[in-house]
């Protein structure tokens, strides 16, 4: 083995005091291997070194949290012996640079820190950011990602039932792919990662091991540049028909009594996955990698530890049930292999070719791992924009124009590349407010959804945490369920800037009020840091996932009107507020002005009078008011059902304002005329405000002063943006 | 009645058809694995949707290879009705069963959505519960459904009304529009000569439970148990 030089050093991505600490955990110099374990251990994507001090702020705890943040996934219990569990995911810097496999192994990677825990996927979702749709990567790099998520996802079997996609030129050189999966498992069945049984088996089951994806989790935790591309290498590759036979053995596994502790391999592989299942169990593990399944021959020690090769998992069994688990996995034609065993040590011994070739204390590597306070500034504040000081355009041009913008025009091209109806349990197919699953074999559903509104979150990072969350518990109580979980998924630039580690510091703070304030707790969640590409970052994106529960499926709400007649009722307060809103930016061509703030008191109210009103019958169609405010959200309704609207005159807020202004806190119901009086005394007794503003009618969305525009042609410019968008060919990198 | 589904790796409509089945039928069908070799006496076997052997080598290639097939087309060789949705139609077709193959969709993109199919004739037992001309609604999610025959086969086909669904608008007209795959003639799905091996492309178990949104697909599953029972 070669000296440890400060060349090595850097090249693994350790500052010169993480290495000072390595050598005193140490007590000598490392070799190499022992090096890029501590590498991939220690860097931002597996240690949260950065994060971890604001992470601990987030509330985690409810009476129905079985399992909240630190394990593979969190857990719910949701009811009639059943648990929720879920996590969202990143995987942002392997789909820049390979958007098919990028994008198809964070699907990969989600879907086993779900079936880990016991759980059988019933759902993926995912949030995606994109570059401006001018920039030349941008339209490969959409066609890739969607390609890898459904590639993966349709062929694993689990539908894909939602998500969102933004594009903004902040994401050109450094998109982001935030994956999401939902599970369901007996909720006393749940499978946990911590080791027990001194001298129990320590077992690897999946795929088999190549150079794949060696030092992934490092490359995660740098900041691109140029030549980021040259690292294509160390992204993975991966199967989803091995994903498959993985989930369906380790559950047939899971339904015996085999199974001690469990983890799946993903970012940072054997290493990471060994060391975590040995140091919340408090032991050591002795492990032989001749005996881990590989590849190709003559790899190395450091090439076994640090390999991401996918569809992997690791074990500990039961002694005495190692056959009954092996003939499983042979049925399943997969690879099962007693590559270890569990020791009293608390240190991992590694062995190849006869000799020991690493020996490490477990603790502090898993541990101790660094803790930054970085530093970090305030966000500036924006001012709060005047309305008379925005200028004024027409409102069905503008309503046009808003409809068919790259932010608001129709996903159908991406979720009809998902199967999204796969498992027979899709009960509201993409483009609601939240998607709604059936829980298998009952009458009882799981709404699912993942906001963020990165715009806001760069004008006031914390209002923009604040209204993430909020946006969230606002698109589960619309379809009426009650709002139980979140998963959150941070996207941030380099935190060794102050500036943005300010983003950091004020977006979890938010975050952690509107989850505090509407009872959300946080269960799981990933961090994504650093990234920037040539010193530009991303705009901060703290992606929100979340879960509520449907007691009765035949009380629920979706977002198409339902018949001609009904009243549009408006519930929250307009004051038509347009600072960072998608009208300044699509017609006025600004990015300035505070973000709307959010009155989180109000929210709750609000989210519980909607599921109230939708539990007892009396609205036909519920949606929440967001991007492109009032209007658009009165079109969408449209759209959905093909039933047009005759609406009133703006009531004392200017037009623009009125229509457009993306005031946080709004619903629009729909019901059928004799039942709005009960709504409104029912809104009344509740201190919300609620106003009917409108009637359904014919085909044609129609102002008080007469202009109107068909419905069908708002579908046809709705509908129209991103299909031909991705069919023009003006892409010099095809 | 009793039906058989069978299980490859990588199936993954498997319990979509069983629990669309055992609505139908009362009770749940058996589940054959791909390595039983043994094949129980039943009424009907189903070939389900999904992937199979990861669609590698080509769609359904693999599957159409394995002993379970043999044993397949044995019974259905000797009468046993035999039903083939999505991969399981392009097993069909792969081991033999069913004439031509399954191509690339013409948009060479995957696609999940609704569908409108024509059903041709009734006369048969996966039809009888439709009307001959009826108008279904009923989705489609796949990659690789572009129907494909030599011309003499299509002619074959169409003329021993072998053609058991086509893709139209909801008025049941035959437009281009409406074909969502790029397959010959608008096919959808076909029959064997005997009309008792059916294949076709869209999932009518999706639609076949009114909470999905719809429940076109229930009469294939209704018409099947009358007709098997």
């Amino acid at each position: 083995m070669s000296a440890i030089t400060a060349d090595i050093v850097r090249s693994h991505g350790l500052s010169p005091t993480e290495y000072d600490l390595v050598l005193s955990i140490m007590g000598r110099e490392p070799n190499v291997t022992e090096l890029g374990i501590f590498s991939v251990m220690w860097s931002e994507h597996c240690s949260y070194k950065s994060s971890k001090k604001w992470l601990k702020t987030l509330p985690t705890a409810a009476p129905w949290v079985i399992c909240g943040p630190g394990e593979n996934a969190g857990v719910i219990d949701i009811g009639e012996g059943l648990a929720a569990i879920f996590k969202m995911e990143s995987h942002n810097h392997p789909s820049f640079i390979e958007p098919y496999q990028g994008a198809a192994t964070g699907v990969g990677g989600i879907l086993r820190d779900v079936f880990t825990m016991g759980a059988r996927p019933i759902a993926n979702m995912n949030a995606l950011r994109f570059g401006d749709p001018s920039h030349p990567k941008t339209r490969r790099l959409v066609a890739g990602v969607v390609a890898g998520i459904g590639g993966y996802g349709n062929c694993v079997g689990v539908p894909t039932v939602g998500g969102e996609t933004n594009f903004h030129a902040s994401y050109n050189g450094n998109i982001l792919v935030n994956a999401m999966t939902v599970g369901l498992a007996p909720a006393d069945r749940i499978f946990y990662s911590a080791a027990a049984g001194i001298g129990n088996s320590v077992v690897y089951v999946g795929s088999k091991t190549g150079r794949d994806g060696i030092h992934g989790a490092t490359m995660a935790s740098a900041e691109f540049s140029a030549d980021s591309e040259e690292k294509r290498p160390t992204v993975q590759v991966g199967d989803p028909f091995t994903e498959k036979l993985l989930i369906e053995a380790c559950l047939e596994l899971m339904a015996t009594d085999c199974i001690v502790a469990i983890q799946d391999m993903g970012a940072a592989g054997l290493t990471s996955s060994s060391f975590e299942m040995a140091s919340k169990g408090g032991l050591g593990i002795e492990m032989d990698l001749d005996a881990v399944p590989m590849r190709e021959p003559g790899m190395t020690a450091y090439e076994i530890m640090l390999s991401e090769s996918q569809e992997r998992m690791l074990m500990v069994l039961k002694p005495g049930s190692e056959d009954r688990a092996k003939a499983i996995f042979d049925k399943w034609e997969l690879d099962f292999a007693i590559i270890g065993h569990l020791t009293a040590g608390g240190r991992m011994i590694l062995k190849r070719h006869g000799a020991v070739v690493a020996d490490l204390p477990i603790d502090p590597l898993a541990q101790a791992s660094p803790e930054y306070d970085r530093p970090w500034t305030p966000s500036l504040k924006r001012p709060v924009l005047d309305l008379a000081d925005v200028p004024a355009h027409d409102t069905l041009p503008t309503l046009k124009t808003l409809l068919s913008c790259p932010d608001l025009a129709s996903r159908r091209w991406i979720w009809e590349r998902y199967d999204h109806m796969v498992m027979a349990d899709t009960v509201t197919r993409p483009g609601g407010d939240a998607a709604v699953v059936r829980i298998h074999g009952s009458n009882r559903g799981l709404a699912i959804t993942t906001d963020c509104t990165p715009r806001y979150c760069y004008a006031d990072p914390h209002e923009g945490g604040r209204q993430a969350v909020a946006e969230a518990y606002r698109n589960l109580s619309a379809v009426g369920a009650r709002p139980l979980a979140v998963t959150d998924n941070l996207n941030f630039g380099n935190p060794e800037k102050p500036e943005i580690m300010g983003q950091i510091v004020e977006a979890v703070q938010g975050m952690g009020e509107a989850c505090r304030a509407l009872d959300f707790p946080v269960v799981s969640g990933n961090v994504s840091l650093y990234n920037e590409t040539e010193g530009k970052a991303i705009l901060p994106t703290p992606a929100i996932g979340a879960v509520g529960l449907i007691e009765d499926l035949d009380h629920m709400a979706t977002i198409a009107f339902k018949a001609a007649g009904h009243s549009i009722i408006l519930l929250g307060e307009t004051r038509g507020w347009l600072g960072s809103s998608l009208y300044l930016r699509e017609l006025c061509g600004r990015e300035d002005g505070a973000p709307p703030p959010v009155a989180l008191h109000r929210e709750k109210r609000e989210g519980e009078f909607v599921r109230l009103v939708i539990g007892r019958d009396l609205v036909s169609a519920v949606h929440d008011v967001s991007d492109g405010g009032l209007l658009v959200a009165v079109a969408e309704m449209s759209l959905a059902s093909g039933i047009g609207v005759r609406l009133e005159a703006p009531h004392g807020v200017a037009d623009h304002g009125w229509w457009f202004g993306e005031d946080q806190g709004r619903y629009l119901l729909s019901a059928p005329v004799d039942q709005v009086a009960e709504i409104l005394e029912l809104a009344q007794r509740a201190e919300i405000s609620a106003r009917v503003i409108g009637v359904t009618e014919g085909d044609h969305l129609i102002l008080a002063d007469g202009d109107q525009v068909a419905v069908a042609e708002l579908a046809f410019l709705h509908e129209g943006w991103l299909p031909a968008y991705m069919s023009s060919s003006s892409d010099p990198n095809p | 009645m009793q039906a058989a589904v069978i299980l490859f790796p990588g199936s993954n409509c498997d319990r979509d058809v069983a629990v669309a089945l055992e609505a139908s039928i009362g009770r749940p069908p058996l589940m054959v694995w791909h390595r039983d070799s043994d094949l129980p006496d039943v009424d009907l076997l189903v070939v389900p949707g999904g992937f199979s052997y990861g669609d590698y080598l080509r769609c359904g290639a693999m599957a159409a290879h394995s002993p379970i097939m043999r044993e397949v087309v044995r019974q259905a060789g000797a009468g046993v009705p035999v039903l083939g949705i999505c991969n399981g139609f392009q097993i069909l077709t792969e081991a033999g069963l069913l004439p031509g193959a399954l191509m690339r969709n013409a948009g060479l993109h995957y696609v999940c959505k609704d569908v409108y199919l024509r059903v041709e004739r009734n006369d048969t037992i996966f039809t009888q519960n439709y009307a001959t001309g009826a108008v279904i609604r009923i989705p489609i999610a796949h990659g690789e459904g572009n129907y494909f025959a030599e011309p003499d086969v299509l002619d074959r086909l169409e003329g021993e009304g072998q053609v058991a669904f086509r893709y139209v608008t909801p008025d049941g007209a035959r437009d281009p529009a409406a074909n969502p795959n790029g397959s010959r003639n608008h096919i959808a799905g076909i029959f064997d000569q005997s009309r008792k091996v059916l294949g076709l492309m869209p999932h009518p178990e999706r639609l076949a439970d009114a909470k999905l949104g719809g429940s076109d697909g229930k009469a294939m599953f209704d018409g099947l148990v009358e007709a098997l029972s």
